[in-house]
């Protein structure tokens, strides 16, 4: 279990890791949510939970794929944050707190919305130090190459951390103060957020494959047997 | 693409000149890894081209720091942009080039025409294509039951055997070819590739959809029918909205407005 708020620390290490995972280093895609939630879910005492809703987030991050110039929601330390609010609030009673997944989620849709633009910030912070270096670059200076290449990961480093660590002073007791006053059924609150989720995924995959050949007959022959098997279990 | 194999229509045969040693491709290859550190709006890429050439600039007529380095550093640290795990092939190609002399000139043109291939192949095979691919895969293993080392430990091995082979990959064949290596990019994996993984996927996508909604569920299984038929009109809703609105910005709006309702009711 992870003591607020000096134990934050280390989840705020783990966001800044997995947070650097997407785009600076080494991009092996730790920093899915399905596996950063699920680590994170590790770290706050339930590997499980993490997993549970890192594939909640997962769904939702199959529309944001990194593809062009595209702008996306960072999901590194969202996920860190989503995995850790589900985790913590779950392990210690999950019977009375059916808002647990509806705002853990929420939370790491939110820290991931901050995370972009915190990533558009630093790329263009990147960018000024790029524009100050042009004559040594120009040079050929070894030294200003590299030392570009180090300020980059370690902002990149920083603005994770500082990002998992707001996000968990802010989330926590918003969380606490809103499941205080939840009064939605567990399985009402439970059935919108996935709904949700998997209404984003449907309509991504949709988006991804409807114009290759033979995909959609595809998509359509495994939504039946996944509803088949969905039906007999 | 064409600009690429003009660029490349009147090369010579690539020179077997200075060979690389084990551990300067390997310090290439961990750069690699790290090449978008400092991605930024001015240079895009370019700066982290330099940062993955200069271990091979060293073995430049001069060695570190001398002319051929420092402007052939100077020459790679400008304005790139390419798909991370394809800019590989970007730096072994320029790596060759100098090591083989190839005039100026001809390397800064044979730079600008790759930019644009290197950008929209690995975008194709990579994220559009195999991370959906792996991340599907790894949802029907958590709707099937798989527990956190299954699913978590399952999709980082697959995923990573494909990221890390394309990578070694593409600097082995900007090694290799040189000025050449366009026609490499027009292999069979490369284009047939993403439509057989999006194949996959589609079935895959299909079938871990309704596993994976089932498992995390839980207790609201009792709405699961209600849920199946807001999830297909749903996913209808965003499919015809695309390109005017993000699926997950309206499904945070909505969760967010559930989540004051909860509270307010």
């Amino acid at each position: 279990m992870i003591a607020p708020p000096a134990g934050y620390v280390g989840t705020a290490l783990l966001g800044a890791v997995l947070g650097l995972d997407v785009v600076s280093f080494p991009q092996a895609m730790l920093s899915r949510p399905l596996v950063a939630a699920t680590i994170a879910g590790a770290l706050a005492g339930s590997a499980t939970l993490g997993l549970l809703v890192g594939a909640t987030l997962e769904l939702f991050a199959l529309e944001t794929l990194p593809i062009g110039a595209s702008r996306y929601p960072e999901w590194g330390s969202a996920a860190v944050v989503g995995g850790t609010l589900f985790a913590m609030a779950e392990h210690v009673d999950p019977l009375a707190s059916p808002g647990v997944m509806s705002t853990a989620v929420l939370g790491a849709i939110a820290t991931a919305w901050v995370g972009s633009r915190s990533m558009v910030l630093l790329r263009t912070l990147n960018g000024r130090l790029a524009r100050r270096s042009m004559d040594a670059l120009a040079a050929g200076s070894a030294r200003t190459v590299v030392g570009l290449q180090m300020s980059g990961l370690l902002g990149d480093l920083v603005r994770g951390f500082l990002l998992t660590l707001v996000a968990l002073l802010v989330m926590v007791p918003a969380q606490e103060a809103t499941l205080a006053r939840w009064h939605s059924p567990m399985r009402e609150s439970r059935a919108v957020v996935v709904a949700l989720a998997a209404m984003v995924a449907g309509g991504a995959v949709w988006k991804l494959v409807h114009a290759v050949p033979r995909a959609r007959w595809l998509f359509l022959g495994g939504l039946l047997c996944g509803l088949a098997l969905m039906a007999l279990t | 693409m064409t600009g690429a194999a003009r660029a490349v229509s009147t090369a010579p045969p690539p020179a077997k000149g200075v060979a690389l040693p084990l551990t300067t491709r390997l310090s290439i290859f961990l750069r690699l890894l790290a090449i978008q550190a400092s991605w930024n709006y001015e240079i895009l890429l370019g700066n982290g081209i330099g940062f993955c050439t200069e271990p091979a600039l060293r073995l430049l007529p001069g060695g570190k720091g001398g002319e051929a380095y420092r402007a052939a550093l100077a020459r790679h640290s400008q304005y790139f942009n390419a798909h991370p795990y394809f800019a590989g092939v970007a730096v072994g190609a320029l790596i060759r080039a100098e090591l083989d002399g190839e005039s100026p000139t001809r390397i800064e043109r044979f730079r600008t025409a790759l930019c644009g291939p290197l950008g929209s192949v690995g975008d194709r095979l990579v994220w559009a294509a195999w991370l959906p691919f792996c991340s599907l895969l790894a949802l029907l293993a958590f709707g099937a039951g798989g527990g956190p080392l299954v699913v978590v430990g399952g999709f980082l091995l697959l995923y990573n055997a494909g990221h890390l082979a394309l990578r070694a990959w593409a600097l082995r064949v900007g090694l290799e070819r040189g000025l050449q290596v366009a026609q490499a990019l027009g292999g069979p994996v490369l284009r047939q590739g993403p439509q057989w993984l999006d194949q996959g996927a589609a079935f895959i996508g299909g079938a871990a959809l309704p596993l994976a909604l089932t498992r995390v569920i839980g207790p609201g299984r009792t709405l699961l029918g209600a849920v199946v038929v807001a999830v297909v009109a749903g996913a209808l809703v965003i499919t015809r909205l695309h390109g005017r609105v993000e699926g997950w910005r309206l499904a945070a709006l909505l969760l967010a407005a559930f989540v004051l309702y909860s509270i307010a009711r």
